[in-house]
C-alpha cells in the first residue's frame, strides 16, 4: 500500500472546482492519477470525520480518507475538509448537531477502526444533521490487505442511505493503456478500483487490445486482441488468468458484449462477407446471425430486458444507433440528431442510451431518452469515445484527449460533475465499468 | 509524396520514347491518358518512327528494329512503368468512405497485373481509419476499405487466394497527431507483399 499525499484546493464562487491529486510515491506505471475537475453545483455537504484508530493500521490511506474521496469523486457530495471541522467525534453520543449545522453540513459520518491480528474492523454511523437522526450504523470487517475494499464498502452504504441508490464504489474498471516509444507500442489491459487505485495488468501485448467487456458476475472479461496479427475475441477469467480464444474467423472478430446469464456473447464477425452481428453460445461455440445487411453492423450491446440489443449501423449512410427488440424484430433507428452516432451503451433501467455523437467537427458523448426520444449532449470535450455507464446509472466514464494523450473522464450521467483518470504516462482508453456483484 | 516520384518515373519512361505506339496495342494501358498528360513530355511519340534508346539519348533508327524487338521494348517499357507505379503501396480515402480514388486506380491495376503474372506472390491488404469516431466502427470501416481494394485487385486479374485482408481500424496510425493532415494520411489501405 502506498502513502497518499493530498492537496485539496477550493475555488469559489462560480464553479466549485476541486483539484485533488493522489500522487502516490513512487508512481507505478499502471497507477492512474485522479483529478476531479469539476464538482456538481448541487453537491450535498457531508462531513466524514476522521475515524479514530486503534491497533496496528495497514500502511496507505486511512479508511475515512478513502470514503471521503469516494463521495467527492461521485460529484454528488461536497465533503468538508477535516481541518475545518469544529470537533472530531467518533461515535453518535459525541455528535453536537448545532456545530455541524453552523458549518452548513447535511450529513455527518463518524466511526472507529480497530485491528486485531490480520483483521480490520470498522464501526460507523451516519447522521442527518437537520433531523438529528441516525440514518445508518454498522460494523464491517475485512482482512488488513483489503482495507480499500472495506472503505469502498462503507462508501456504498453511506451513498445508499442518503440517495436510495446502490453505490458503485466497490466496482471495478477495466481499461487499456498504450505506451508508444518509437515504432514500438505496448498495450496493457488493466483492472483497477473505480478510483484508479489497485491497478493490475491482466494482459500485455505489442498488438492492439480493444473493447474489454465485463461478464455479469464481474469474474471474466471478453475483449479483442490482435496478438496473432489479426483481431480475435478472447474470454479471460480474471482469478485464474486462464483465457480462451472464442472467435477467430476470417475477417473481423470484434465488439464482444455479454448476455445477462453470461452464457453467450454478441459479437461482430465478417466471416460471411461484411460486418454483421452474431450471438455465440459460449458452451458449444454455436453462432446465430442477428443482422443481415450490406452495411456495417457492429458495436452490439444488450438492452435492459436482456432480449433486445442496440447496435451501430451505417445502413442510412453514416453510422447511427439502432435497436432490435428481439432476434427477429425489424431494427428501429434511435438517433437522428447528427450524421455520426455510434457505440451505444444503455443504462440498467432502460431509460437512456449513451453513445458517441458528432456535432460540427467534434465528437462528444450524448444520450437519448428512450421514451421521449430527446437527445442531450453531455460532454464539452472534443474527441470523446467509449462511454460506459456505472451499474447504478449515476455516472459515466469515457475516453477523451488531453493534449496528445488519451485520458479517462468520469462525469455524472446527467452531465454534471467530472473527474479524469489520466495514465501516469501514455494513453489510457477503452474503459468498461464492471457490474455490481452482490 | 511517393506519387510524384512515380509520376517522374513515368514521365521518364515517356521521355525515352519507349511507349511509342503503345496505344495501338489496345490493351488497358491505352486508358492511362491521365498518366501520360501528367508526364507532360510526350513529344516525339506521334511519329512512331523514332525510338530513343539508352540513357545517353543516342538515337537509333526504327527501321533497324524488328517487330519482335519493338514488342520487347514495349513490354520493357510497360514493365518499367508498372514497376514505377508499384512503388506506390498506400491508398488514401475520404472520411467514412471506402471509395477508391480515381488516382489510385491505375496503380492498383498495375499491382493486380503483377499478381496475375506472379501467382506465387501473396499480398496482405491492411485497412486503416483515422482516429475520429469509435474504435469498433473504425475497425469495420478499415475492413470495408481493405475489401474494396481486394475486390478491385481481383477484378483486375489477381487471384483471390493471393490476397488476405486485415483491418487495424484506428490502431496503427501512419502519422501521429490530431490534424486534418494527419487524419488524411491515416485513412488508408496499405499493400504488404510478403
Amino acid at each position: 500500500m502506498r502513502q497518499g499525499k493530498h492537496t485539496v484546493g477550493h475555488q469559489f464562487p462560480l464553479l466549485i472546482t476541486v483539484i485533488l491529486s493522489l500522487l502516490a510515491a513512487p508512481v507505478s506505471s499502471d497507477e492512474l492519477l485522479i483529478r476531479i475537475t469539476k464538482g456538481a453545483d448541487s453537491a450535498i455537504p457531508i462531513s466524514v470525520v476522521p475515524f479514530t484508530e486503534s491497533g496496528q493500521m495497514p500502511a496507505g490511506e486511512k479508511i475515512s480518507t478513502i470514503v471521503r474521496n469516494d463521495l467527492q469523486m461521485s460529484g454528488e457530495f461536497d465533503p468538508l475538509a477535516p481541518e475545518e471541522m469544529l470537533s472530531l467525534p467518533s461515535k453518535g453520543s459525541e455528535v453536537y448537531f448545532r456545530d455541524w449545522r453552523l458549518l452548513g453540513q447535511r450529513y455527518v459520518l463518524v466511526g472507529q477502526v480497530s485491528s486485531s491480528g490480520d483483521t480490520l474492523q470498522a464501526r460507523y454511523e451516519l447522521y442527518d444533521v437537520s433531523q438529528e437522526k441516525r440514518l445508518a450504523g454498522a460494523t464491517a470487517s475485512a482482512p488488513k490487505s483489503a482495507a480499500r475494499s472495506l472503505a469502498h464498502h462503507i462508501s456504498d452504504r453511506v451513498y445508499k442511505a442518503i440517495t436510495g441508490v446502490q453505490g458503485a464504489f466497490s466496482t471495478k474498471l477495466a481499461y487499456v493503456t498504450l505506451e508508444r516509444s518509437g515504432n514500438k507500442s505496448v498495450y496493457r489491459l488493466q483492472v483497477s478500483d473505480v478510483d484508479g487505485k489497485r491497478a493490475r495488468v491482466r494482459l500485455e501485448s505489442d498488438e492492439p487490445i480493444l473493447s474489454p467487456a465485463w461478464s455479469p458476475d464481474a469474474k471474466k472479461l471478453a475483449y479483442v486482441s490482435f496478438e496473432t496479427g489479426k483481431p480475435a475475441v478472447y474470454v479471460h477469467e480474471l482469478a485464474s488468468g486462464q483465457r480462451q480464444r472464442v472467435a477467430d474467423f476470417q475477417g473481423l472478430n470484434s465488439a464482444p458484449a455479454w448476455s445477462d446469464d453470461g452464457r453467450s456473447l454478441l459479437m461482430t464477425l465478417s466471416k460471411d462477407g461484411n460486418a454483421e452481428i452474431y450471438r455465440m453460445n459460449l458452451a458449444n461455440g454455436d453462432l446465430k446471425r442477428l443482422t443481415n445487411h450490406w452495411s456495417i453492423d457492429t458495436e452490439p450491446t444488450y438492452d435492459h430486458t436482456g432480449k433486445g440489443f442496440f447496435f451501430t449501423s451505417d445502413r442510412s449512410g453514416g453510422p447511427q444507433i439502432y435497436h432490435k427488440s428481439s432476434d427477429n424484430a425489424e431494427p428501429r433507428r434511435i438517433t437522428f440528431g447528427s450524421r455520426y452516432n455510434a457505440r451505444p451503451r444503455p443504462d440498467a433501467t432502460g431509460d437512456f442510451v449513451y453513445y458517441v455523437h458528432q456535432r460540427d467537427r467534434s465528437f462528444h458523448i450524448a444520450r437519448t431518452d428512450l421514451e421521449s426520444g430527446e437527445e442531450t449532449v453531455l460532454t464539452r470535450t472534443e474527441s470523446d469515445e467509449s462511454p460506459s455507464v456505472s451499474p447504478n446509472g449515476r455516472m459515466l466514464i469515457y475516453a477523451t484527449k488531453q493534449g496528445e494523450d488519451s485520458v479517462l473522464t468520469v462525469i455524472a450521467a446527467d452531465g454534471g460533475a467530472a473527474y479524469s483518470l489520466p495514465a501516469s504516462s501514455g494513453d489510457v482508453r477503452e474503459p468498461a465499468w464492471s457490474p455490481i456483484v452482490r | 509524396m511517393k506519387l510524384t516520384a512515380a509520376q517522374k518515373a513515368l514521365a521518364l519512361a515517356f521521355t525515352l520514347g519507349l511507349m511509342a505506339g503503345c496505344s495501338s496495342t489496345g490493351d488497358t494501358m491505352g486508358e492511362e491518358d491521365g498518366m501520360t498528360t501528367s508526364g507532360g513530355e510526350t513529344s516525339g511519340q506521334e511519329s512512331g518512327s523514332t525510338v530513343y534508346g539508352g540513357e545517353d539519348g543516342s538515337g537509333i533508327s526504327s527501321s533497324e528494329m524488328t517487330e519482335e524487338q519493338r514488342r520487347e521494348a514495349e513490354e520493357r517499357a510497360m514493365e518499367a512503368q508498372e514497376q514505377a507505379m508499384r512503388e506506390i503501396t498506400t491508398f488514401y480515402f475520404d472520411f467514412d468512405t471506402a471509395e477508391i480514388k480515381p488516382e489510385a486506380r491505375d496503380v492498383l491495376v498495375a499491382h493486380a497485373r503483377f499478381l496475375q503474372a506472379n501467382p506465387g506472390q501473396d499480398v496482405r491488404i491492411e485497412g486503416h481509419a483515422d482516429e475520429r469516431g469509435t474504435k469498433e466502427y473504425n475497425l469495420a470501416l478499415g475492413e470495408r476499405r481493405a475489401n474494396a481494394v481486394q475486390r478491385f485487385l481481383v477484378v483486375n486479374g489477381a487471384a483471390r487466394g493471393q490476397t488476405e485482408t486485415v483491418s487495424y481500424g484506428e490502431e496503427k496510425p501512419a502519422v501521429m497527431g490530431s490534424s486534418e493532415s494527419a487524419w488524411s494520411q491515416n485513412r488508408r489501405v496499405e499493400l504488404v507483399f510478403e
